[in-house]
């Protein structure tokens, strides 16, 4: 395999379980996550919060990576599609590489949809947690390429949406492109006599 | 609109359409077809004189059909670019001995019939799309008889016809007779909330205020004309707007609540007699209207596919174009780089398109200003050492990223970064192991599943899920609360296309009693084509399965898109009995029989490793 396992011999890793309020805890008993993820290997702290995303959250993680030299982080809480920015941002912070963070997610696709089964959803989270670890164990540092934008913006659709991106665009000094199916600009509000609230002339 | 056409940073592109987009946010290279419009838009003067010879009449689609255009035409007196252009699908000239008049006629020599269209390549950082909506077409109510009676009209012929502009230079006249009516209906909710299926269930949000607002111009230019409107609820939720409904009603109009049943014509008058349940009263009515307008609701873009698969946008279950985030980044596509904005997204009236335009234009603006965006490290990378050259990687790549091997020369293909979108059918489809995903690579894949797998692995269900589609169906769920049992333990990868033929067999090999991959449905794969390569792997697979015993249904593949949260609970519910019926002596079959393939696997590999050595 291109990447061999190359476990650092001095994996210190990290997890933050999350309450969300009572979106996560109202459902999951995150103290018996925490507890568990304390007996997972080469898991150094464990720190259970109200709301990780939070500032006050935030702070522990970077008290958290400069007391125990982690250089692991698991965050059990929401989608990674809401706060993995968060928390990559909060780790590259703290100094670590935000790829060697790792977020398990136990709202969206745990204590939301088992709220009936509580047991149930405390075992899956605890599951979750423990494949997460293991995921952050092999990651590894990445460096992010960075690439230039061409100052010039494209909008598809000369109806009203497309005239007023295009002109907000162009007034802040970018060149734009607007491209029309029609012959003519004006899309569908062109063909309106007046529009409401105001009773005014749709052109 | 006069504005933007002559703002020295905007290149109007009229008549043109978006042919082909490749490259990458902040790189996007873009191919524009100028249709040919047979008329140069920068010499025409509109002096109309083409027109006024052009011998060909058809209806004209601005004015809805109530009056007609030439084959050469201005499409109305405002239009942007201001010049004619030639229909050349009803223009005689194209054989100029026929016809070839307009030509003839127009002094600024500006008609040229042998135009043709033009291609222009542009780069750009950013891009928006506003492509619109289309508005339902309410033949399928035939009980409101809008095929059948001249005087049942739509709310956009209503506009042309109460338009200064228009037909009837706003005098407003039934067509049957020509007359002014003194009496008009409009029928609310045509095509919108609609649960027979023949219309949309979703809610319009414009036409109510659309017939309220045509109510106050009735009252406006008619004093005294009775107007009902029928509907089921009045949604008058914005700034304004209920002011503008208590005017409305305080004008004398009548609300009555009740869609109507029937709509039949009186034919001695060309009058519509409408029989409708008040339900306020629990009555059963009958109206006589001299003319009546069907509040017809707003639709996705019939020809919305093309512009979905060149920016690769998915849409939700109403058939609108999906957001990133729906609270949080609600003009943002799911591809970075690119924008949405107007009724592409969600019905919505002038001032919320312009708001939202506003957002979009701001959000690109801060890509535009920054000059440099980053790119996430989930890019594909190859150890030329353990290629053998065999090109399946640069033929899977759906960007045409990797350059093929040369086999003669033993050269390994080469991954272009920028390129690379991250789907990773490259790596799961390579038979050496040769290619490794950034931040998705096979040990990390594999240690999740063994992870899941570590404890009690007879109960768990292993999904993998694609990163843009499914996994975020599994989120929706969540977000909508939608309950179904414990048994899924669910790995991300980027693509379904990702999901290598090593994790399955390793799960099952692990104890998993059922193994489902998810990805997009075909036509909203993030990856253009990437999600076609999970099927034929899939079949590979099930093939696989059913030749060394394991039954092949404990393998399962499911489309699921982002907003599916419904079917994602529903795939979840159904394949919990699934893995409830997996035996435990099937399992510990399964165990056996990958264990033993693997190890005639390795010993094939170091046999030929040997073979290697020697020669």
């Amino acid at each position: 395999m291109a990447e061999e396992l190359q476990k650092p011999s001095d994996l210190r890793i990290g997890v933050f379980v999350c309450e969300c309020g009572l979106n996560i805890a109202g459902t999951i008993d995150c103290a018996a996550v925490s507890k568990y993820a304390e007996t997972l290997d080469d898991v150094v702290a464990v720190v259970q919060n109200k709301y990780t995303c939070a500032d006050p959250g935030q702070n522990e993680i970077k008290k958290a990576i400069a007391a125990h030299k982690l250089n692991r982080v698991v965050v059990a809480s929401c989608t990674p599609k809401i706060h993995e920015p968060t928390f990559r941002q909060c780790v590259a912070d703290a100094g670590l590489n935000p790829y060697l963070f790792e977020m398990v997610n136990i709202r969206e696709q745990c204590s939301w949809v088992h709220q009936n089964e509580k047991e149930l959803a405390t075992e899956k989270a605890k599951d979750l947690v423990r494949s997460g670890v293991a995921r952050a164990r092999v990651l590894e540092p990445q460096t992010e390429a960075e690439v230039p934008v061409t100052k010039a913006a494209l909008v598809i659709g000369g109806g009203v949406a497309g005239i007023q991106a295009a002109l907000d665009l162009a007034d802040g000094g970018h060149q734009v492109y607007l491209v029309e199916k029609e012959p003519t600009i004006g899309g569908i509000m062109a063909a309106l006599d007046k529009t409401y609230p105001t009773m005014d002339c749709s052109i | 609109m006069m504005d933007v056409g002559r703002h020295p940073k905007v290149e109007l592109m009229t008549f043109s359409e978006v042919e082909s987009i490749t490259g990458f946010v902040g790189n996007f290279n873009v191919r524009v077809r100028q249709k040919a419009r047979y008329v140069d838009a920068s010499e025409c003067t509109i002096c109309a004189e083409c027109a006024e010879v052009c011998p060909v009449a058809i209806p004209d689609a601005y004015q809805q059909g109530f009056s007609s255009r030439k084959a050469i035409y201005l499409p109305f007196p405002q239009a942007v670019p201001s010049a004619y252009v030639l229909d050349m699908e009803n223009c005689l000239g194209n054989n100029p001995i026929a016809c070839g008049k307009c030509a003839e006629v127009c002094e600024k020599k500006c008609i040229d019939y042998d135009d043709q269209d033009k291609f222009v390549d542009l780069e750009v950082g950013v891009i928006i799309a506003a492509t619109g909506m289309d508005v339902y077409d309410p033949t399928a109510y035939d009980e409101y008889g809008y095929t059948r009676y001249e005087n049942v009209i739509t709310s956009m012929e209503f506009e042309r016809l109460i338009c200064a502009g228009g037909p009837t230079d706003g005098h407003f006249i039934r067509p049957s007779d020509r007359k002014a009516p003194q009496s008009i209906g409009f029928i609310q909710c045509v095509g919108s909330r609609s649960r027979d299926g023949r219309g949309n269930p979703y809610c319009s949000n414009i036409c109510c205020m659309n017939t309220v607002k045509d109510t106050l111009l009735l009252c406006d230019h008619y004093p005294g004309i009775a107007t009902k409107v029928f509907y089921m609820d009045i949604r008058a939720f914005g700034k304004g707007f209920e002011d503008l409904y208590m005017r409305s009603r305080e004008e004398g109009v009548r609300y009555i609540r009740g869609i109507p049943g029937t709509v039949v014509e009186n034919p001695e008058n060309g009058n519509l007699v409408l029989t409708v349940e008040n339900t306020t009263t629990g009555q059963l009515e009958e109206h006589e209207l001299e003319m009546l307008v069907l509040s017809q609701g707003v639709i996705p873009r019939r020809d919305g596919d093309q512009i979905k698969h060149l920016l690769t946008l998915s849409t939700t279950s109403d058939g609108f174009i999906m957001e990133s985030h729906p609270k949080l980044k609600p003009v943002d596509a799911p591809t970075k780089g690119v924008f949405i904005a107007g009724c592409m997204e969600s019905p919505k009236d002038v001032k919320d398109s312009v708001t939202q335009a506003g957002a979009a234009a701001a959000r690109a603006s801060i890509l535009l200003n920054a000059g440099k965006t980053r790119i996430e490290a989930i890019t594909s990378q190859i150890n030329s050492e353990l290629c053998n050259f065999c090109g399946i990687c640069a033929k899977v790549c759906p960007y045409n990223a990797i350059l093929a091997p040369d086999r003669k020369a033993k050269k390994a293909p080469i991954i272009i970064q920028a390129a690379c979108a991250g789907c990773g059918a490259c790596a799961a489809e390579c038979p050496q192991d040769a290619i490794g995903m950034r931040h998705f690579t096979n040990d990390q894949i594999m240690a999740q599943v063994d992870a899941i797998l570590a404890v009690e692995p007879q109960k768990h269900l292993v999904t993998f899920a694609c990163n843009w589609c499914s996994y975020a169906g599994g989120d929706n769920a969540g977000t909508a609360r939608l309950q179904y049992p414990t048994s899924c333990r669910l790995i991300r990868t980027m693509c379904s296309g990702r999901v290598d033929e090593k994790f399955i067999m390793r799960a099952f090999r692990m104890g998993a009693p059922m193994v489902l991959v998810s990805g997009c449905h075909f036509a909203d794969c993030h990856y253009i084509s990437a999600v076609r390569w999970t099927q034929k792997r899939m079949d590979r697979i099930w093939s696989k399965l059913d030749r060394l015993g394991i039954r092949d249904d404990r393998l399962r593949l499911e489309w699921i898109s982002a907003a599916e949260g419904q079917k994602f609970a529903k795939v979840m519910r159904e394949l919990e009995d699934k893995v409830k019926s997996v035996t435990k002596e099937e399992i510990e079959f399964t165990m056996k029989v990958l264990a033993e393939e693997e190890a005639k696997a390795q010993e094939k590999k170091a046999k030929r490793q040997l073979e290697v050595t020697v020669l």
